[in-house]
């Protein structure tokens, strides 16, 4: 018995352990190896790229990103909770709005980013049509700031918020918010005092999802930031491709993995404690 | 008495029917103040959307809702001074015992919530329990607490959604018995949906037999059982022979082996089968014209075999003359 559970479990541990865990061990190994005279790296083994993370230059831009990631979370909440209960109350044409949420998926971020581009520039769609309209005389500055990155990380991550909260909407009883209109509470109050409170795991899952990879993201602030906006995912992109300095783009990676991964376990702790 | 509750002619079509099929269709009674009121009915008869109607969760097509003479038909639910415990109970999972009968009081902005919180809780058994949350709690405390939350706003009306559907079939008997004598204690009407007869038996001072969204009869539950007035009340509120245009309750046969003395029409019937059932016997009669009787005898008053040539009769006012 204990045999054929070891073997009927052994596919997935193969995944696990060839895509997951050697990554990590190899990424793991670079990050306290030298960085090599003509790129590459070689021993001797050194701790030398962690003790320069402490470069206040890394700080700030640590810093900056995390702000951006969460400027990027909290809008994605504000527009994900409506946008999802207006769905989870649409009855039968409900499946039909999930597709079109689900829509931009069908293309490459790129692409979709580089439309992003071709509305905001200079000489982009919005500037075009506000000058022709004569609304403007200069064109508004609109791409290539962190306005425009925040834009792009809650346009490409706000379906990873919408989804979640819809499906603890979608499992509500229904009879929780006609209770709350038995005992007196007005649709706002209700939906303040019973909807709002019981999408929160909803909530939860949807912030992680949209927090973490915003946090990591590069492909976004590099187009649509242009060099103004360097966030921590240009920093260990950089090590790897220009910089050419794989020990520390691999130390700047682990070091931001265990950080997003301390922080998620302690938000999921404190969720598991509140709801059972 | 002035009735504390009143449907006019109430009638709810809901849209995605087809336009001749009414949930509910023009049905008119009144409900007097601290009694129990059964809506009975076979599922698809209407009687939860006359709750849901009267509760303000659904509006009716046509028709007047009076809650103590006032029109309350276009009146939204939380303006309405009726409560509804629902089947599901629909406690706030996220609040403890204490939050979820706090609810109404503060929606209401009422008074000594307090005071009146520990009033119910010591009503309703649930000392001890305040701080948990519903999914820490039994059926039957749950059951509770949705009562507690209810009666605490001291509705008119209490509404209640097949209130012994949830419940472990051996607590049934018991909780049907404490909800009535909860009821007579509080002395707020009660409005109860049910399919199960005998709930509406034992519980209801007032039946309202419903199908397919009409009033078939209303009435005392004794009324109802002894003179129903369709055979569909007959037979929806206990098993009847009919033979003819008369039915005839199995209990009501009475049955000998020898010629009785009596001058009524008596038959003569062959024993088919008996049925133990515990505390009383099922016995199958085939008659002279070949129908079958079912009786239903006491235990005790049952010493028959099958084949036995035994004499049927039964009083005429048993009788129930419902032409099919």
């Amino acid at each position: 018995m204990r045999n054929a559970r070891f073997w009927f479990l052994a596919p997935a541990r193969l995944v696990a352990l060839c895509l997951l865990a050697a990554p990590l061990v190899i990424v793991a190994a670079y990050s306290l190896l030298t960085r090599g005279v003509y790129g590459g790296q070689s021993r001797p083994l050194t701790l030398e790229s962690y003790s320069r993370l402490a470069d206040l230059l890394y700080f700030g831009i640590a810093l900056k990103s995390l702000l951006i990631a969460l400027a990027a979370t909290l809008i994605c909440l504000v527009l994900a909770f409506p946008l999802a209960l207006f769905i989870a109350r649409s009855g039968r044409r409900r499946n039909w709005y999930l597709h079109l949420v689900m829509l931009p998926f069908w293309t490459s971020f790129l692409v979709r980013t580089y439309a992003w581009m071709f509305l905001l520039r200079d000489t982009g769609l919005i500037n075009t049509i506000l000058a022709g309209v004569g609304a403007i005389a200069e064109p508004l500055p609109l791409l290539y700031n962190d306005g425009a990155v925040v834009l792009g990380l809650v346009y490409g991550y706000l379906p990873f918020m919408v989804l979640p909260i819809y499906a603890t909407l979608e499992r509500m009883d229904t009879a929780l918010e006609e209770a709350a209109a038995d005992l007196g509470a007005r649709p706002w109050v209700a939906l303040a005092t019973v909807t709002l409170p019981l999408t929160r795991p909803g909530m939860i899952a949807g912030s992680v999802l949209v927090f973490i990879p915003s946090l990591g993201a590069y492909l976004t602030p590099d187009l649509l930031g242009g060099g103004k906006s360097t966030l921590i995912g240009n920093v260990i992109q950089q090590q790897f491709t220009s910089a050419r300095d794989w020990p520390f783009g691999s130390a700047i990676s682990l070091v931001l993995m265990m950080l997003v991964l301390a922080a998620v376990t302690w938000l999921l702790r404190r969720q598991k404690g509140e709801f059972s | 008495m002035r009735p504390v509750l009143a449907l006019r002619e109430v009638t709810k079509h809901y849209p995605e029917h087809p336009p001749d099929q009414m949930a509910v269709d023009g049905i008119s009674f009144q409900v007097d103040p601290a009694t129990l009121f059964a809506l009975l009915g076979p599922s698809g008869c209407g009687k939860t959307t006359t709750l849901r109607l009267i509760a303000g969760l659904d509006s009716p097509t046509a028709g007047h809702i009076l809650l103590h003479d006032e029109d309350i038909t276009t009146q939204p639910p939380y303006r309405r001074n009726v409560s509804t415990v629902f089947q599901s109970y629909a406690l706030f999972p996220h609040m403890t015992v204490r939050e979820n009968i706090a609810f109404g009081m503060h929606r209401k902005r009422m008074d000594g919530i307090e005071k009146r919180s520990r009033d119910m809780i010591d009503l309703l058994h649930l000392n001890g329990l305040e701080d948990r949350r519903p999914s820490q709690l039994s059926g039957g405390e749950k059951q509770r607490v949705a009562l507690a939350r209810s009666l605490v706003l001291q509705p008119d009306v209490l509404l209640l959604d097949e209130p012994l559907a949830a419940l472990d079939p051996n607590l049934r008997a018991q909780v049907r018995d404490e909800l009535k004598s909860l009821q007579r204690r509080v002395g707020i009407a009660f409005v109860m949906v049910t399919h199960d007869k005998e709930e509406a038996l034992a519980m209801a001072d007032t039946i309202a037999l419903m199908k397919g969204g009409r009033l078939e009869q209303a009435g005392s539950p004794f009324d109802v059982y002894v003179r129903p007035r369709t055979r569909f009340a007959a037979s929806f509120l206990g098993a009847v022979n009919w033979i003819g245009d008369v039915g005839i309750r199995p209990e009501a046969v009475r049955v000998s082996a020898s010629r009785p003395q009596v001058d009524r029409t008596v038959h003569l019937g062959q024993v088919q089968r008996t049925t133990f059932l515990g505390d009383r016997v099922q016995l199958i009669a085939r008659m002279e014209n070949d129908a079958a009787l079912t009786v239903q005898l006491a235990r005790t008053d049952c010493d028959f075999e099958p084949g036995q040539q035994v004499h049927l009769w039964w009083q005429a006012s048993d009788e129930l003359r419902l032409p099919g």
